[in-house]
């Protein structure tokens, strides 16, 4: 029974080091890189878990409230200019393209082609917020940021205007969530970009850099979502 | 009944026992609020949560003052409002859900599983300021006049109505939660890719077992009541109705997500005791669990069904009665895996030579109370009962049995159980099983009588009250002062442990496990050498064979 | 003891480097241009009139968008199983909320009690 197990000690006690080299990244705590990477690869999942219940739960109250008020979320809808949606959404798929071809960088230790995607990745995530903060300031000026600056009524039809409001609750909401995670996401790729370019990732050492990456695809999934649900159901036009 | 001393625990401390431990290993206030050791966060959590279990503990006694006589002539009704949401909230946010996880837990489970420490160490002690984040604004909220939501934050009232400090208030259980995520992170990870060789899944102590539930449970259930205090706050904010149904929005669906956290954070409070019992009842009666592997994955189960049930705090919300009927059902199984626990934990103490000493009067505590707890719980899940008594004390005294005389009593015990581990120093016997005596009853006098006053009809959060209930909360009052003393005695003979208490062996207890293996307190690193597991859980023979091989060497 | 054969999950790669699994560029490039079609493709299905069908519809697209970032971005398709079960699980904790929340709203109207 105990022969798996005693082979183990073994091993330990005669080599305690054999993982012979220390990488410069390899924390105390861990065996070796590959026990390094394991953990901080799962980490990166769990967080995404709670990531995906946190998103979750405001598209149930999306779901609940839409099936309220079905009309007054069409014409929520139709405020939105589905071209420049779809432009942005074309824009931030390509930040992932980008972002995986990074991963990839790191993986072959090609240090320039690496920063270059980091820094393109960073790139096109501005001009999707740039697009955003336009966006943004369309709807203010018409009237339409909800609470006391909501001054737009809807004239084919005033019931609608409470639940265009709500919908718009959801719309700065979601769209200002999926943004702030950006610009978390910005963060990180600045401290990345300083990294990838000082040559610390290689075919060894790039866990960090795949998990940058895990994250910008989630914030990408989650706006994958966002892009149907609130710009492009208004049952046909 | 026989009782195992110190003396004639089987383990002499190896002279080679390095001086150095975790605790003299660096000095200075800064190498404690920078370090990464997470046996130091566990302190530095201890320190905390126990300062704000005080806090929650003096709105508790304020209360049970008012109650004293019919008329509300102590405090206004508005500042009674205040202390029980404020009872309420440092109770459960700030002290039962990081109580056990984050003390119990950062401290002993790594080197139950022979790591050297967490697998996310500078994000456990990121945890630990996060909670000091909520914890301000809490105190913050305190100070500045209070807030009186209750603790549920129940919408419209929280969000168009109530002139307190919902925002603070809701943005700090808000940031705390966030604490909470990244101890539950930590920990799975850690017990997927951070065993000790050897060490395999049903090799694992139950307390890991219980653990790694718990942390599931933060990990799926807390981003729900993150997203659910934002829309909150949004609502707030900007006065827009997402929950207020005079602009259009659902207050229903406002409980449906609070209640979808704030169910399974029942577990999140209740499994982590359950964990620490598991050790325990294994420890003094020298015994392997009975039926380690339902008691494993009954954690797990209850992980899971307890995210099904929450709506059977809505039942007379006004939700569909076929979704009662559904919820109540549902309810009804959780109670299968919490039984066998039970079922299991006094199996095992039958016919054992069990050892009363003070943790093991805990468990006993804990599992009287909670069976109590958990039986009127299943009153309150059948529909037609909880039409009658929702909102009375039955519903009070129910969840205390289950978060004080399980929790709290859990983690009592686990702290007597590993002090000498943590600390290097006993606690004095006498005086902690007086104080174990005093919380049992003092406990009993409290909650006992709330379950008949609520059964006639005794409504919870009023500050006056009908003189007929009188004798009961007379009853109730003294029992709380009783408690208070259990409670403050520890605080003083632990602290005077510290210095005078008798130094501890390895393994003062004879206990099995892996913490029971190295010195006490345990150097940074926790072991020496990587430990190599040989045994399974609570199998005494092989461990104490495992220990004598490794000290003769 | 059969189960003293499984030893802890890291040790079986004791001494190793990270395993990698370098997605080929190809396919990069092949779910990006699927991934813009989908975008186009939903697109010009909400310029139609499918009565209830548009937001199932477009749902469904973006399910297959989203797990193809999964798959290949986020090399899932090459991962360990205990990816997996992290994803498939956190996506089943959400569908019981969704379920047994709208077992409320669907059923509120049936009031035959
Ligand atoms: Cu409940």
């Amino acid at each position: 029974m105990s022969d798996v197990t005693l082979h183990h000690g073994a091993e330990h006690a005669a080599e305690p080091h054999a993982h012979a080299h220390h990488h410069p990244f390899l924390q105390h705590h861990f065996e070796d890189l590959g026990q390094q990477h394991e953990a901080s690869t799962l980490g990166m999942w769990m967080f995404l878990a709670t990531e995906i219940l946190f998103f979750g739960g405001f598209f149930l109250a999306y779901t609940v409230y839409r099936n309220m008020y079905p009309e007054a979320w069409a014409a929520g809808a139709h405020h939105q200019n589905w071209m420049v949606g779809t432009i942005n959404t074309i824009v931030l798929i390509g930040s992932s393209l980008s972002m995986a071809l990074a991963v990839y960088g790191a993986q072959t230790a090609k240090r320039k082609f690496t920063t270059l995607m980091l820094v393109l990745t960073l790139l096109l995530g501005g001009v999707f917020l740039g697009v955003k903060a336009y966006e943004y300031s369309i709807h203010i000026e018409e009237g339409l940021f909800p609470g006391s600056h909501f001054t737009y009524v809807h004239h084919a039809d005033p019931s609608l205007t409470r639940g265009i409001e709500l919908f718009m609750v959801f719309y700065f909401g979601m769209t200002g969530m999926h943004a702030l995670h950006m610009v978390i996401g910005f963060g990180l790729l600045l401290y990345f970009i300083r990294r990838a370019w000082r040559g610390d990732f290689g075919e060894e050492y790039y866990s960090p850099i795949e998990i940058m990456g895990l994250y910008w695809h989630f914030v990408d999934i989650v706006w994958i979502f966002l892009f149907p649900l609130l710009y492009l159901i208004h049952g046909g036009a | 009944m026989t009782t195992t001393t110190i003396d004639e625990a089987p383990f002499i401390e190896p002279s080679t026992t390095a001086k150095r431990n975790y605790i003299n290993d660096e000095y200075g206030v800064m190498s404690w609020l920078l370090t990464r050791d997470h046996k130091r966060i566990a302190i530095l959590y201890m320190i905390s949560v126990t300062a704000l279990f005080f806090v929650g503990g003096f709105f508790a006694f304020m209360m049970r003052l008012e109650l004293l006589t019919p008329e509300g002539d102590l405090f206004t009704s508005d500042t009674y409002n205040k202390f029980f949401t404020l009872h309420g909230i440092v109770m459960i946010f700030f002290f039962l859900i990081p109580a056990i996880p984050a003390v119990l837990g950062n401290f002993i489970l790594p080197i139950m599983l022979g790591a050297k420490d967490l697998a996310f160490p500078r994000i456990n002690l990121l945890s630990w300021y996060i909670y000091m984040i909520g914890a301000i604004f809490g105190i913050y909220v305190i100070v500045t006049g209070g807030v009186d939501t209750g603790w549920t934050f129940y919408t419209p009232f929280s969000t168009q109505y109530s002139n307190t400090h919902v925002f603070a208030t809701t943005m700090g259980a808000f940031i705390t939660g966030f604490s909470s995520i990244l101890t539950g992170l930590n920990f799975i990870v850690t017990v997927h890719r951070m065993r000790a060789p050897g060490l395999t899944w049903f090799r694992l102590p139950l307390f890991v077992w219980s653990m790694y539930a718990t942390s599931v449970v933060m990990l799926l259930a807390t981003p729900v009541l993150a997203i659910t205090l934002a829309l909150l706050m949004i609502e707030r904010v900007l006065s827009v109705g997402i929950f207020d149904p005079a602009l259009g929005g659902d207050p229903l669906l406002y409980q449906h997500l609070f209640w979808f956290y704030s169910h399974p954070a029942v577990y999140i409070m209740i499994l982590p005791g359950m964990a620490v019992i598991s050790e325990l009842v294994a420890a003094f009666t020298r015994k392997k669990i009975f039926g380690y592997k339902f008691v494993a994955f009954s954690s797990l189960a209850i992980a899971f069904l307890g995210f099904l049930v929450w709506a059977h705090h809505m039942f007379v919300a006004g939700i569909s009665v076929y979704s009662a009927l559904v919820f109540s059902f549902l309810t009804m199984f959780v109670a299968v895996p919490s039984a066998i626990k039970v079922f299991n934990w006094t199996a095992t103490m039958y016919k054992a030579s069990v050892s009363w000493q003070t943790p093991m009067l805990y468990v006993l505590g804990f599992i009287g109370l909670f069976t109590i707890g958990g039986v009127t719980g299943l009153f309150l899940a059948a529909l037609g009962v909880d039409v009658h008594v929702h909102d009375s004390y039955f519903v009070v005294a129910h969840f205390h049995y289950i978060m004080v005389g399980g929790t709290v009593m859990a983690y009592l015990g686990g702290i007597h159980y590993w002090w000498p581990k943590i600390t290097g120093r006993m606690y004095p016997e006498w005086w902690a099983r007086l104080s174990a005596l005093l919380v049992f009853v003092g406990f009993n006098l409290t909650f006992f009588p709330q379950f008949l006053v609520g059964y006639v009809g005794m409504p919870r959060r009023y500050h006056a009250y009908a003189p007929e209930f009188q004798v009961l909360n007379v009853l109730s009052t003294a029992g709380a002062t009783v408690l208070a003393a259990g409670y403050l005695l520890p605080m003083i003979y632990l602290a005077w442990s510290l210095k005078f208490g008798r130094r501890a062996g390895v393994n003062p207890w004879g206990a099995v496990g892996l913490e029971w293996a190295t010195s006490s307190p345990p150097p940074k690193e926790n072991f020496h050498e990587t430990p190599v597991v040989t045994w399974d859980a609570y199998d005494y023979p092989a461990f104490l064979k495992a220990m004598k091989e490794t000290q003769n060497v | 003891m059969a189960q003293s054969h499984h030893t802890t999950d890291h040790s079986d790669h004791v001494g190793h480097a990270p395993a990698h699994h370098e997605a080929s560029l190809t396919a990069y490039f092949v779910v990006f241009f699927a991934l813009m079609v989908f975008t186009v493709l939903t697109v010009a299905a909400s310029r139609v009139n499918l009565g209830v069908w548009n937001t199932p519809l477009a749902l469904a697209i973006a399910v297959t968008k989203a797990v193809m970032v999964i798959l290949w971005f986020m090399h899932v398709i090459h991962s360990p199983r205990m990816t997996w079960i992290v994803i498939i699980s956190s996506f089943l904790w959400l569908g019981v909320m969704f379920v047994l929340i709208f077992s409320d709203y669907l059923t509120r109207a049936f009031n035959i009690f």
